[in-house]
């Protein structure tokens, strides 16, 4: 994933600490984002990533460290005043005005002519897809209609920073996906830079151009999409961002390569590029995508290495079937992924099958 | 109904509780100054007696005083105090919230006996001034009940979004909040108004020389003659009760309807 815009940074969160009380919200943030960029915050529930944007709105106070939003430090200034504008988890839309009230609603204070203002309403109900629903209730609006007047409201006031907490989680599946994509294109139309809190990493690997996962109140790792799901910093993160097997693992010599002993693979030797960060429980452990194992079927080779594997379960997709296998010599279920092809049959629960694998798309955590 | 013998009692019940009120305007405009049966004919007489009433009017002038007064005031203490409670946390919080809500079920005897003795002691003159304080005190907490289920139903991030929208926050509790808890205002006004307008005890202790309606009345019932045009005016009061209840069940449904949330039942 390419980022092109201009460099500048937009935000910047200097060793941000936050308690309520006695609890350490946030631990020390450190993080910058740059201008135009759409960049999530992206954690289980209780991370602080909700905390972290509301800084930014200036909803939240920090206890101590800085929240610069275009260079300028943001710890006196109210919400009212910040550059910034946010998309709300329950879209906060006003029920007692109608959509066009409620998307003109921060151009009180605004000196243009009352008819600019309602073009320029006009103009960012079509920019969202809302043309033609001006006059209606807001309360009366499906969810996907309310968010969609919720960006508009936001958006109208050209923001620098479009902050979004957990925008589409109230939405249901269809209608999320087709906002995902809605959503980058209008960054991309407008080159505000959008912030989003998510849990769903999915969502966040499909909109973002840089993630920073975050656990207990720190950045675990900030990366881009790609970067992320390939080379995860810790066992942790690999574990929250897709799926991922491990296998444990005996480290018998470091170097520029380090040789180590995998269970059910046997020798492996990999570069110290796909050493990563600490592994959970302690014990080193090498991890692996399920796309990156492959059923071999009769006559086909393995490009790299293989293994006798057993299939455990089946879950078919229609596109892609997911398989359970076990590899002989460990004691665990392994994730597969396998494009259906025409002519290749569906293997059934209990066959032995070889298994394809590369050394180099393991990912080593100490 | 699977019991029949519950039907009944329900019935008998309601009828027990809005029967009487139905003899109201029977013997407003029953032609005789006993109240019984069997009733004597058809007269609009005591109507025109009550309307002859000039003591009648200044009672009725004096409530509209003291209810008015009462329902302002009440409501707005109600709105600081539901809001307070709502939206901030400060120490001494239930227990301030307790005192203010207490009168509810403090004996209005023990109040009004106080008050008097207080009034009388510090050589404040009592009049209707007095009789608002005491309305004041003891309507407060219905405001307060009312309007802070009404502040507490508002999403918190409704007034979060306005000021992330430019308003600061007096102009928030203009545009977002106060439209949004006006039915609840409506309702705190209109009901504290209605037990202002009925409360006896404390209109007799603290009114000095000031009548009430509801003093005024109770003193007519010792000169039998002038019962029947009391009927007349209780008739008045009933009809005038019905159309305020349904003024303000008007405006809470159509409160419901505009902001879309839902009807979870109110007075009628």
């Amino acid at each position: 994933m390419t980022f092109s815009s201009k460099s500048e940074t937009m935000i910047e969160f200097r060793d941000v600490h936050k308690y309520y009380g006695e609890y350490h919200a946030l631990r020390g943030i450190n993080a910058s984002i740059k201008a135009g960029e759409f960049f999530s915050l992206l954690g289980p529930s209780g991370c602080g990533k909700t905390t972290l944007l509301r800084t930014v709105a200036g909803f939240e106070g920090i206890s101590s460290g800085a929240v610069m939003v275009d260079g300028r430090d943001m710890a006196d200034v109210p919400p009212n005043h910040r550059p910034t504008n946010m998309v709300f988890q329950s879209y906060a839309i006003f029920p007692h005005l109608t959509v066009e009230e409620n998307v003109g609603f921060g151009l009180r204070k605004d000196p243009r002519s009352k008819e600019e203002k309602a073009r320029e309403v006009g103009k960012t109900l079509e920019l969202v897809g809302l043309t033609g629903f001006g006059k209606r209730a807001a309360h009366a609006l499906s969810g996907g209609q309310r968010q969609r007047v919720a960006l508009a409201r936001a958006l109208i006031l050209k923001p620098k920073v479009l902050l979004l907490d957990e925008p589409l989680s109230a939405l249901d599946k269809k209608i999320r996906e087709q906002m995902q994509v809605e959503l980058i294109k209008l960054q991309r139309e407008v080159g505000i830079t959008f912030v989003l809190v998510t849990h769903d990493q999915e969502e966040a690997l499909v909109m973002s151009d840089r993630i920073a996962v975050m656990f207990d109140g720190e950045i675990a790792q900030m990366d881009e999409p790609e970067r992320l799901y390939r080379k995860p910093a810790s066992q942790r993160v690999a574990n929250f961002i897709g799926t991922m097997n491990f296998l444990p693992t005996r480290i018998l010599s470091d170097g520029a390569r380090v040789a180590t002993e995998v269970q059910g693979l046997g020798l492996v030797e990999v570069d110290a590029s796909q050493v990563s960060g600490a592994a959970t429980a302690g014990q080193p452990v090498v991890g692996f995508r399920p796309e990156t194992l492959t059923i071999l079927y009769e006559g086909q080779q393995a490009t790299d290495r293989e293994a006798w594997a057993t299939v455990r379960e089946v879950v078919y997709y229609g596109d892609m079937t997911y398989y359970d296998v076990v590899i002989d010599g460990t004691d665990r279920e392994l994730r597969l992924s396998m494009r259906n092809v025409f002519g290749r049959p569906v293997l059934d629960i209990g066959t032995r099958t070889r298994v394809g694998w590369s050394p180099g798309a393991l990912v080593l955590f100490r | 109904m699977k019991f029949p013998a519950l039907k009944t009692y329900t019935v008998a019940y309601l009828l027990f509780l809005y029967a009487p009120i139905l003899l109201l305007p029977i013997f407003a405009f029953n032609d005789s100054k006993i109240i019984a049966f069997p009733l004597q004919g058809f007269t609009t007489g005591w109507f025109r007696m009550m309307w002859a009433d000039d003591a009648l009017f200044k009672a009725l002038r004096n409530s509209l005083i003291v209810g008015i007064s009462t329902s302002i005031m009440a409501t707005t203490l109600g709105i600081f105090a539901a809001r307070a409670s709502t939206r901030y946390a400060f120490p001494g919080k239930a227990a301030g919230l307790g005192l203010i809500m207490l009168p509810m079920v403090l004996p209005e005897m023990i109040m009004s006996m106080s008050m008097l003795v207080v009034f009388l002691a510090i050589g404040i003159p009592l009049n209707l001034f007095t009789i608002i304080l005491g309305h004041v005190l003891v309507c407060t907490p219905f405001a307060v009940a009312i309007l802070t289920s009404a502040f507490q139903s508002l999403d918190k991030s409704l007034e979060e979004a306005a000021q992330d929208l430019g308003e600061g926050p007096f102009s928030t509790f203009w545009r977002v909040i106060l439209p949004l808890v006006m039915p609840g205002i409506i309702s705190s006004a209109l009901i504290t108004f209605t037990i202002s307008l009925d409360e006896f005890i404390i209109a007799f202790f603290l009114g000095g020389t000031e009548t009430t309606l509801s003093v005024y009345i109770f003193g007519q019932f010792r000169f039998p003659a002038r019962v029947p045009s009391i009927m007349a005016l209780g008739t008045i009061l009933v009809c005038l009760s019905i159309a305020l209840l349904t003024t303000a069940e008007y405006f809470r449904r159509r409160g419901i309807a505009r902001t879309g949330a839902k009807d979870t039942g109110g007075f009628l």
